[in-house]
């Protein structure tokens, strides 16, 4: 009981918090932070980051680390933009194949081309890591500088543009309102559906549940942030493609790490790598698995990024690991590994976005951008480590 | 008479609750000067919380009822205080830092300096002098990993000592310990007697809280259940105090129903991982059949760990030999492997090796079983529940809910999650590495009745442990260690300890 409502009064601080800094920044502009526009822009710009933390979620969890994403997510970027751009109107030039230059072809093979370089590199990592047994950190650290100037190289430092319209998508199109419309009731249904279903199971094998105020609190709450999200996002142009693919993937995340072996497995890595090896877990093929995924949520992030800025550049995405840990951190992940959640990641990718879009609403200078968002992220985990003392 | 002594501690009506327990009910207890002062008591029964609230862990406010030193009030508000105050405690898992030496880890935290700056002759021939006084035989300068289990516990209390402790507890000093070692314990321990230093002995192991304690009292569920004269008490006194009942036997009876050779190993030899030093098992050949308990015993060090952990498939690099598995040679060269063979090994250290401590019973319980849960691919929450909750019920583990912290949990009933973790696996061959290290009487007779049933279903054990009665008690047969190789092995009638220790140690 204790525990439960531990873990639960973390999430709600966590969303807390958001609240508030909403509320701030919407004074702080006059109203203009709060508007469907900007919010809309906000959960654009945040996905690119986002994708990588609900990977970087799974590496931290096992007790891993991952420095190398968002240099990955750059060069994936810039393979899917290439893809488009040089190569496969060259293929087409030289075949006669001219159905893959363009269009839904193109936009798909680039796609795919991004994440099978992120997979192919996230699994070169994992092999040094799990097989080599270099550590994560140095691997990683290595890894950023190899994909950075791998990127350089390839990319000569220009500008790769434009992309095709197809593959625009990705990253600027819309669902429409009445299809969000129904996605936000379908999820609403779900999320009660759930709740009641897994209240009714915990009662009947004799498990302490929630007083029901606090339940229905807490089922209205998430309800309410859907509703206001599907809202807010239609009375701009709908939902974002790109936020419904991160939803998704989270989704997709949340339940692999909580449902399945490989989840389990990954957070008893984490817990104890001693206790795991001796309990019939394969840790190599674990933590190569792990860096498999992340590398492919950076390939996903890169291939959004292209298509979003409709262009291709050498510096894209530095520094988003960095804004990826601190999103898995201030979500409550702890560095010593063990524990995570992706939902509570993606709050935490939601702060620091929120930071960024604000502080630029603002018109912070940028130097003041990077001073306070580190102290948010020091902060957090100030506030965290303090908060949980009583436990251990 | 002990009226007529000096009181050092005085506990008074202390209680502690914490959510759902009591794990303090009202407890009072005087502690003179210069005794040496044992507390008995299962696992859960408030020794620990008594310790912790005597040490500062839990400060000031935190409990009810109050406690004096040399009639002082303490009112600690964290560790710090109470070593200020001169109470000390060695706790069970030692404290040291392996990478420093001996002098380093004495005074720790109290190196002589000046502008921060460490005096190094101040600071070795302070711990030498330290040392030497209390006649404590340990090198100063060696590192703390290069030592053995005893003497780190040693410099333990000569770090103790350094605080000029007025009170020194010692919680289960001895676990980890040979019989050897155990000895030269003892004896310092008494030795410190005589210099005036007053002790509070907690340990499961009546032999040597006899041995050596002035006065024993007794704590069960939170309640003190009685303080007399270590003369006036007897062994079985002693436990029947700390279970409530009369104890007829430590040992369940077993019927023996050994079967047909189901493990055969052969000619095994490990060499260390990455180590081309001599092997630290060599040439082991024994059979183990079907329903039988096969004891190992052996000093600390002389290979037991690391044979059934090569047997495992988890320790050393190269591996010569061969094991034979219901008539079938067969090669395991991971944990995987051991369990796909119906292999299973309960770790000697529960803590490090065989418990997630952060994650709750339920997925601890699972974590090697997950394969059998599964259902298209996703673990089926319901059936998980239900066979969790079956082991909780049959294994008997106390906790509010299977949802708890293993952390929260008493290392009994750690223990038991850890068996029912194997036990999911449904072994055939289930390996106990000091099955009942620092659990206490109760829980353990639990574990032996629960290593027959196992057997009585045809369950082969392999049991390694350093307690010779248990080894004694609870084997069919002995396997006896020394120096990495095998010593001999014997079946268990009227084998005595004497003849075992005679093996293992050489003298034979």
């Amino acid at each position: 009981m204790k525990g439960l409502l531990a873990v639960d009064m973390r999430s709600y601080t966590i969303v807390l918090a958001l609240v508030v800094l909403w509320i701030a920044l919407s004074l702080l502009s006059d109203g203009a932070f709060f508007t469907p526009r900007n919010l809309s822009n906000l959960f654009r710009q945040g996905s690119v980051v986002a994708f990588i933390a609900v990977g970087m979620v799974l590496v931290i969890a096992a007790g891993q680390i991952d420095l190398s994403a968002g240099s990955l997510a750059g060069l994936a970027g810039a393979i899917a933009a290439l893809m488009q751009v040089r190569w496969l109107p060259a293929l087409a030039a030289s075949t006669g194949w001219t159905a893959l230059a363009s269009g839904w072809p193109a936009a798909i093979l680039s796609i795919a081309a991004a994440v099978a370089c992120g997979v192919a590199l996230g699994a070169v990592q994992g092999v040094w890591v799990a097989y080599g047994k270099v550590p994560a950190f140095i691997v990683t650290l290595g890894g950023s500088l190899v994909f950075r100037g791998w990127l350089l190289g390839i990319t000569r430092g220009v500008n790769i543009a434009p992309m095709d319209p197809k593959f625009q998508l990705l990253g600027q199109a819309y669902l429409s309102t009445g299809l969000g419309t129904t996605l936000g009731m379908i999820a609403v249904a779900a999320v009660i559906a759930y709740r009641i279903y897994s209240r009714i199971n915990r009662q009947r094998y004799g498990l302490t549940v929630r007083p029901v105020w606090l339940e229905a609190l807490a089922t209205v709450g998430v309800c309410a942030m859907i509703i206001f999200f599907v809202t807010q996002m239609n009375s701009y142009r709908g939902i974002p493609v790109p936020v419904i693919l991160l939803l998704a993937l989270a989704g997709l995340f949340t339940f692999i790490t909580t449902r399945t072996q490989f989840g389990r497995h990954v957070y008893a890595i984490g817990g104890n790598i001693e206790a795991a090896r001796l309990s019939g877990i394969n840790i190599r093929q674990s933590i190569f698995k792990i860096f498999m995924v992340v590398g492919a949520m950076a390939g996903v992030s890169g291939a959004v990024l292209s298509a979003r800025l409709n262009v291709a550049t050498a510096n894209a995405g530095s520094q988003f690991e960095l804004n990826a840990i601190a999103a898995c951190v201030i979500g409550g992940t702890s560095l010593a590994g063990g524990e995570g959640s992706i939902p509570m990641a993606l709050i935490g990718a939601l702060i620091m976005a929120s930071v960024d879009n604000g502080m630029s609403l603002l018109n912070v200078e940028s130097f003041w951008q990077q001073i306070i968002k580190g102290l948010i992220l020091a902060t957090a985990v100030l506030i965290d480590v303090n908060s949980r003392k009583g436990r251990d | 008479m002990p009226e007529q002594k000096k009181v050092l501690l005085r506990i008074s009506n202390v209680s502690k609750s914490f959510p759902g327990t009591k794990a303090l009910d009202n407890v009072s207890l005087d502690v003179y000067e210069g005794e040496i002062h044992a507390i008995c008591g299962e696992n859960g029964a408030g020794k620990s919380t008594l310790m912790k609230i005597l040490s500062g862990v839990y400060p000031g406010g935190s409990y009810e009822g109050e406690f004096f030193l040399q009639g002082t009030k303490c009112q600690f508000a964290g560790v710090k205080d109470s070593e200020q105050f001169g109470i000390r405690i060695i706790y069970q898992e030692l404290t040291l830092v392996p990478q420093m030496t001996v002098a380093e880890n004495i005074l720790l935290g109290a190196e002589p300096n000046k502008y921060g700056i460490i005096n190094q002759n101040q600071l070795y021939s302070q711990a030498e002098q330290l040392l030497k006084e209390y006649d404590l035989n340990v090198p100063c300068s060696a590192k703390v990993s290069s030592l053995g289990i005893g003497q780190q516990q040693m410099v333990e209390i000569a770090k103790a000592l350094s605080g000029r402790a007025r009170l020194l507890i010692l919680d289960e000093p001895t676990s980890a310990l040979t019989i050897d070692e155990t000895e030269t314990l003892l004896r310092i321990i008494r030795e410190l007697k005589g210099r005036g230093v007053t002790c509070i002995y907690i340990s499961h192991k009546l032999e040597e809280v006899f041995e050596i304690a002035d006065r024993i009292s007794v704590l069960r569920d939170g309640k003190l259940i009685g303080t007399a004269e270590t003369s006036q008490l007897d062994h079985n006194k002693v436990v029947s105090m700390m279970v409530g009942r009369e104890m007829e036997s430590q040992y369940p009876p077993r019927q023996r129903q050994v079967g047909d050779v189901i493990l055969s190993v052969k000619n095994w030899t490990v060499v260390k991982d990455g180590g081309a030093s001599r092997p630290v098992v060599q040439d082991v050949s024994f059979d183990l059949r079907r329903g039988e308990v096969l004891g190992i015993a052996g000093l600390m060090g002389s290979g037991r760990t690391e044979l059934v952990q090569s047997i495992f498939g988890e320790y050393g690099k190269r591996v010569s030999g061969e094991l034979i598995l219901n008539g079938e040679p067969v090669t395991i060269n991971s944990s995987q492997d051991a369990i796909k063979h119906g292999l299973a090994l309960l770790a000697e250290d529960r803590k490090q090796l065989s418990l997630i401590l952060k994650h709750p019973i339920l997925t601890n319980v699972t974590i090697s079983s997950l394969r059998e849960l599964l259902r298209g691919g996703v673990i089926d929450q319901n059936r998980e529940l239900s066979a969790v909750h079956d082991y909780r019920d049959r294994l008997a583990i106390k906790a509010p809910s299977v949802h708890t912290v293993v952390n929260e949990l008493s290392g009994g009933n750690q223990q038991k999650v850890a068996i029912a973790k194997w036990l999911m696996t449904d072994p055939q061959v289930l390996i106990m590495d000091e099955p009942t290290r620092g659990i206490d009487v109760g829980t353990k007779y639990e574990v032996y009745k629960l290593m027959n049933d196992l057997t009585s279903r045809g369950v082969s054990i392999i049991m390694v442990s350093s307690e010779l009665p248990e080894v004694l008690g609870m084997s069919d047969r002995i396997l006896v260690m020394r120096e990495g190789t095998m010593a001999g092995i014997v079946d268990n009638d009227n084998v005595s300890m004497e003849e075992i220790m005679l093996l293992a140690t050489g003298a034979a």
